[in-house]
């Protein structure tokens, strides 16, 4: 997988728009710099800069002990990156594909995520494990897995994901400055999305764990994070003809979730359509939908409904539009809303 | 199948590819075929004198420790205790290797170890008693967690030796893992890890027969397991596991070499685990009578003590010292052990995160709720039996 490679020189270009692959790097590069304890490590992090150059000129800049190319092996990476910080570095992983993270799953679920637990507090682990995820970019197989559902149901992790340019900066910096591992969740198809964000004039570093409200409206609430926003987004606009004024609420973080914001939102507008790639079956929507039924019942007009990938293996690249939930998808359902609220 | 040669065929030797060449010469790394002896052998004679009672000693004391734990799962004071009895010298000599600034990553079987190098008898028992995970800080006895899961403790010990490392620090990471541990995709991964980073870590691998009934013919195809060794370019050393000055010495040399620079080694202790996988298991079943007994002629406890009398360094007086002060120990543990301890339901939720989620909130303050409840029921009934033996 080979990408449109950030130059040095564009990343320090001034006040020019920035792509969130850049803004990742800088995060990453600005993290290190200002705290010695902060190591990058992963396969092709180092000289090639990352597949997606996510990295690129870290180990130029910090050398090849603070950014290292590690042999290929992911349970290897991650178990020693648990090792390093229980000698007090600040560990950042690749995982370079969503799917490659799998055989790392031990080492994440039975360590990374309790550490602190199993030593009573005596022991966090400040890790940070970075995987880019999600479809929509023509990967083969093993390439394009929304694997977020996985993280949320272990307990100890945070999980978090960005959506825009400038969460990409603040919540990686948040994330490598937090006591608790954290997977964050990159969402590929975004690396090139640009924004008019300046690497040199970093947004303020939000805390993990609050949603934020991108869009204010009345008639419904689209809840969504990550690869999705855009399409919310979009769909927000084109539902306006239609009569709907749709309020979109960014999660920004699955774990912790920010239930005020969700639920302050859905009270206004009294329907809701939770948004993502992964599968609906064991997906985040329906974490997400019971909880807004548990808060917001007597505010509901209509059932909280689902927009999510099929149930089915992540498809060929060729077939993956019909499985990535679009703006026409998003439009059905909100139109669904209506119907329910009729019958 | 044979291939005909054309002709002119003959002529054509295909060159090698350009950018073969072996990247180290694997002789060096090669275990000796026989597991390495001092007790009973010439080199007896170098050991000194000291350390092989300090060993005895320890020895005992391991030996009644593991009987003690046994004794403590049928009274219900333990959830389960996977003995290490016959495999005491390994224990004992991981412990005793290490300076104080080094890290010991034992596996569920090494709590003897993590004692030995002088954690607190019942805070090494609170995972096993099922109170408290670990019961420990680690950092203060730079003991990781007792591992359940086989061989992920590994990649771990490379990492922290690579920190220290980094760090400029002079420390030496000792893990330890069975022989079923050493089919996990972990041990793999963190030895390729560790001979790539020349990190200073030292492998000890109790090979004691078994991983729970599966014989080590089933395990591993390879000569030894010390073998394995050599395929990610570091030595591998195979020793007596029974022998606590062999174990002692070539662990000792292992961690030098680690501590100067040299690299990772890979240790082999050819051992066997005279009691079943833990008391829940049911050795008969997978293995006869003679073979145990074959075994206790080599009992690591007996071979030392024959040979420290036998050079007259050992009297019965020393070997009723070592007796009492292991019975000193037991019965320290047996009180300590037979107090119920107290716990804090909401400490559940106190150590998930750095600070609580809402979430988590929320369900600690049912759990208050419910608690509270209980303890009005207590009320009502006149009676408080919290905390009334099991």
């Amino acid at each position: 997988m080979t990408t449109a490679a950030a130059t040095a020189g564009e990343r320090t270009a001034k006040a020019k728009p920035a792509t969130m692959a850049q803004a990742l790097g800088r995060a990453l590069r600005d993290s290190m710099a200002d705290d010695p304890s902060v190591h990058v490590l992963g396969e092709d992090v180092g000289t090639l800069g990352g597949v997606f150059r996510i990295t690129d000129g870290l180990a130029k800049e910090f050398g090849d002990e603070r950014c290292t190319d590690t042999p290929l092996a992911e349970a290897g990476i991650l178990g020693a990156a648990v090792g390093m910080a229980m000698y007090g570095l600040r560990p950042v992983v690749e995982m370079q594909f969503d799917a490659f993270a799998y055989p790392a799953f031990e080492q994440l679920i039975s360590h990374v995520a309790k550490m602190r637990n199993r030593t009573g507090g005596a022991m966090p682990l400040p890790i940070t494990v970075r995987v880019p995820y999600g479809g929509g970019i023509g990967g083969v197989e093993h390439h394009s897995d929304s694997s977020e559902a996985y993280y949320m149901a272990t307990p100890g992790l945070h999980v978090v994901t960005p959506a825009t340019v400038d969460d990409a900066y603040g919540l990686l910096r948040a994330s490598i400055a937090s006591d608790d591992p954290v997977v964050f969740l990159e969402p590929k198809r975004l690396y090139w999305s640009k924004a008019d964000w300046s690497p040199q004039a970093p947004a303020a570093v939000e805390p993990i764990g609050r949603a934020v409200v991108r869009r204010q409206g009345r008639s419904a609430t689209l809840i969504t994070y990550g690869p999705s926003l855009p399409v919310c987004m979009e769909a927000a606009e084109a539902a306006v003809e239609e009569g709907w004024d749709l309020e979109v609420v960014d999660l920004r973080s699955l774990v912790p979730f920010d239930d005020e914001t969700v639920a302050a939102s859905v009270r206004r507008t009294g329907r809701a359509v939770v948004v993502h790639e992964s599968t609906g079956f064991g997906g985040p929507g329906g974490e997400i939908a019971a909880r807004i039924t548990e808060r917001c019942f007597h505010h509901l007009e209509a059932p909280v409904l689902r927009v999510a990938g099929f149930d089915i293996p992540y498809p060929p690249p060729m077939q993956e539009r019909h499985h990535l939930p679009g703006v026409d998808r998003v439009l059905d359902a909100v139109a669904r809303l209506q119907w329910e609220a009729e019958h | 199948m044979t291939v005909q040669e054309l002709p002119g065929a003959a002529a054509y030797r295909p060159t090698p590819p350009p950018a073969w060449k072996p990247l180290t010469d694997p002789a060096p790394l090669l275990p000796d075929p026989e597991p390495y002896r001092v007790l009973g052998t010439d080199a007896v004679a170098d050991a000194d004198p000291e350390l092989l009672l300090r060993l005895y000693a320890e020895l005992v004391r391991g030996r009644r420790y593991n009987a003690q734990a046994t004794a403590l799962t049928k009274q219900g004071r333990l959830a389960v205790y996977p003995s290490s009895t016959g495999q005491e010298a390994c224990e004992v000599a991981a412990a005793l290797v290490l300076e104080e600034r080094d890290w010991l990553f034992p596996s569920y079987r090494d709590t003897l170890a993590a004692v030995a190098r002088g954690l607190d008898p019942v805070e090494a028992l609170t995972l096993l008693r099922g109170d408290r995970h670990t019961g420990y800080d680690p950092r203060e006895h730079r003991i990781a967690p007792l591992c359940t899961p086989l061989a992920t403790q590994l990649p771990h010990a490379v990492g922290l030796a690579h920190a220290a490392r980094l760090k400029g620090d002079d420390v030496v990471a000792l893990a330890m893992v069975g022989d079923g541990g050493t089919s996990e995709g972990d041990f793999h991964e963190a030895l390729n890890f560790a001979a790539v980073w020349r990190a200073p870590v030292v492998f000890l691998v109790q090979n004691n027969g078994f991983a729970i009934s599966v014989p080590l013919a089933k395990q591993t195809a390879a000569p030894s397991l010390a073998h394995k060794a050599v395929g990610y370019g570091m030595p591998g050393r195979l020793v007596d596991g029974n022998d606590a000055a062999a174990v002692h010495q070539v662990l000792s040399e292992a961690v030098a070499r680690a501590r100067s620079g040299g690299g990772p080694t890979l240790v082999e202790a050819v051992t066997y685990r005279m009691d079943a996988h833990t008391n829940a298991d049911d050795a008969t079943r997978y293995r006869g009578d003679s073979e145990v007994e074959a075994w206790r002629d080599h009992d690591p406890v007996r071979i030392l003590e024959r040979e420290l009398t036998g050079r007259g360094l050992l009297g019965d007086e020393g070997i009723e010292e070592a007796r009492v002060a292991a019975e000193q120990m037991a019965a320290g543990l047996r009180d300590r052990m037979n107090a119920d301890p107290v716990l804090d339901p909401m400490d559940l939720f106190a150590h998930v995160y750095a600070e609580q989620t809402t979430q988590l909130r929320e369900q600690a303050a049912r759990l208050r709720v419910e608690l509270d409840a209980e303890n009005d029921q207590h009320d009502q009934h006149g009676t408080d039996d919290r905390g009334a033996g099991r």
